[in-house]
């Protein structure tokens, strides 16, 4: 019973933020309204047991890229007259993208009537009583190592990538703070006391 | 608790709910007044430091300013700016508030005292204190005022960039305790120091991760030395600027409910949780959780203590420190922890 309230109220939000992710003016609050979205989606993850996805969903997208997106977001001064200026122009194209999304629902909803698919039957046993954790790490470093190890490859590639792009050497004026040199300073090389006579001034 | 509603009468859900809310407000309650006694701690302390008086004038020692000072803030006007975003202006110090709350629901206060045994407990702290940079993102942003968004843009990237280590920090105990629950983690810590010590901090390997867990909890809680976000030489209040009366007071609150969690996580972690610092039977007879306040309470008097004696790191030195010092530190001890569990505990290179 309890489920079944979690589940709908989960799910209803999903929906109803998920929309309202489109259909809000203000970009900000449309990435306001998909944060509640991915959390929400955290909840209905946990209801089905998967609570070690859950947590990475909200880690991951809530905590970290969610952050980057709204950061981007407020600073972009987004002029909506703009925007709806491009309207008539990508028209077309939105409406191949709306043909695509109505073909592929036509299909899903065909194949669904179609029965189910057969699915390979799993060779490891399935192992109760292991938490999520335990399981998924069996999994990723065991028999899909090879796998694992290659996206996270890619993902070191992407990574050097985007940094090689955006890099640039700089070159300020105020030259870099060397943290090693600063510490090794000591006052009595770092200044000199003179006592200068009336009327001579100071050598350096 | 549930057994016992079960007991009384109740179906399986309803009493599922009723020892849920009971016990989320024997969590909340207690919390509340332990922030309202932490602030006046932390003044007083800051006052001892700096060999001024502190508090002294309501109640006995002034034991009751917070109290007054709460009374004050919420006879006070809210005041929101004519230029605000006022949906998400309200809203901004509900969510820190929340979220500071949300995550105690996970802290095992003695054996079996806890509100939720999760197995993944220590990633469901992770998630939700990655949740609260959005308190203070949503206000600045919806201050709509200059000095507010500086601090935001300051608080998340300081945040993201904290929650890196913190996250490599943690997998350093899970590794050692084999577990994310946190009851686990506090009885894999019981003698594991000569068989005597209830800690982790005692193990060489580990000790320096604590270092950094301190340092990177204080500029995860935006603590001095950390306190860029709402550093008043540059940012007037930062994100709080234009927040006035009670939801002035619930980013105050949610600060330091986030402080004390801070502490208790430190605690959980490193020094044994509830048990008591030496593994000796006599000291068992001191409930566990007298040891785990006493242990949170000494680190809440550390953080008190940093923040009377540390300036204030510069931008860019905070980010130097996160990025450069504490991630490639982290990993560093992460690849010789698994390595070193891996010939003493696993039996070389299975």
């Amino acid at each position: 019973m309890l489920q079944i309230i979690a589940f709908y109220l989960f799910a209803a939000l999903v929906i109803a933020s998920g929309a309202m992710t489109i259909m809000s003016r203000n970009p900000v609050h449309s990435v306001l309204w998909l944060i509640l979205a991915f959390f929400n989606a955290a909840g209905l993850m946990v209801l089905v047991g998967a609570e070690f996805i859950a947590m990475l969903l909200v880690i991951v997208y809530v905590g970290a890229v969610a952050v980057l997106f709204l950061f981007v977001v407020m600073m972009l001064n987004i002029d909506f007259a703009e925007l709806r200026a491009g309207f008539v122009k990508n028209a077309p194209l939105g409406l191949v993208i709306a043909l695509v999304l109505v073909c592929e629902l036509v299909l899903g909803l065909g194949a669904y009537r179609a029965g189910i698919i057969e699915l390979g039957t799993p060779s490891g046993e399935v192992l109760l009583g292991e938490t999520n954790i335990a399981q998924i790490g069996e999994l990723l470093y065991g028999r899909y190592l090879f796998l694992f190890e290659s996206a996270g490859i890619i993902l070191l590639v992407a990574m050097i990538g985007a940094i090689v792009l955006t890099h640039r050497e700089q070159r300020s004026v105020r030259g870099h703070q060397n943290i090693a040199k600063q510490n090794a300073r000591r006052p009595e090389e770092a200044t000199e006391l003179k006592q200068p006579g009336i009327g001579q001034g100071v050598e350096l | 608790m549930t057994a016992t509603f079960i007991e009384w009468g109740m179906d399986a859900g309803w009493a599922m709910i009723v020892a849920a809310i009971i016990g989320s407000l024997l969590i909340a309650l207690p919390l509340m007044l332990a922030v309202a006694m932490i602030i006046y701690v932390d003044r007083k302390v800051w006052a001892s430091i700096n060999l001024r008086r502190g508090p002294n004038v309501v109640g006995p020692f002034g034991l009751l300013q917070s109290f007054a000072d709460g009374l004050k803030v919420m006879l006070q006007e809210t005041i929101i700016p004519a230029a605000a975003n006022k949906g998400i202006f309200l809203i901004a110090p509900i969510v820190t508030f929340t979220v500071a709350l949300a995550a105690w629901a996970v802290i095992p206060f003695d054996a079996g005292v806890v509100l939720a045994d999760i197995n993944v407990g220590l990633l469901y702290i992770l998630a939700i204190s990655s949740l609260s940079v959005y308190g203070v993102v949503m206000s600045g942003w919806a201050s709509n005022s200059k000095y507010p968004f500086f601090s935001a843009m300051r608080a998340s990237a300081q945040m993201i960039s904290y929650e890196v280590s913190i996250g490599f920090i943690l997998v350093c105990v899970v590794l050692y305790a084999g577990s994310f629950n946190l009851s686990a983690i506090v009885m894999a810590q019981k003698g594991h120091g000569l068989g005597i010590i209830n800690g982790y901090w005692f193990n060489l390997l580990l000790f320096p991760i604590w270092v950094m867990f301190f340092i990177s909890a204080l500029a995860e809680t935006q603590r001095v030395p950390f306190d860029l976000t709402e550093a008043e030489s540059e940012l007037v209040a930062g994100y709080q600027t234009e927040y006035s009366s009670m939801s002035f007071a619930l980013f105050w609150l949610g600060e330091y409910a986030n402080i004390l969690l801070m502490c208790s996580l430190n605690t959980l972690l490193f020094w044994g949780g509830w048990l008591p610092p030496l593994d000796i039977p006599v000291l068992y007879y001191v409930p566990g959780i007298i040891w785990f306040l006493l242990k949170t309470f000494f680190f809440f008097f550390m953080f008190s203590w940093v923040m009377a004696t540390v300036p204030r790191y510069r931008y860019d030195q905070l980010m130097r420190l996160g990025w450069k010092v504490f991630l490639p530190l982290s990993l560093f001890f992460i690849v010789a922890i698994s390595g070193w569990l891996m010939f003493t505990r696993y039996g070389g290179a299975a």
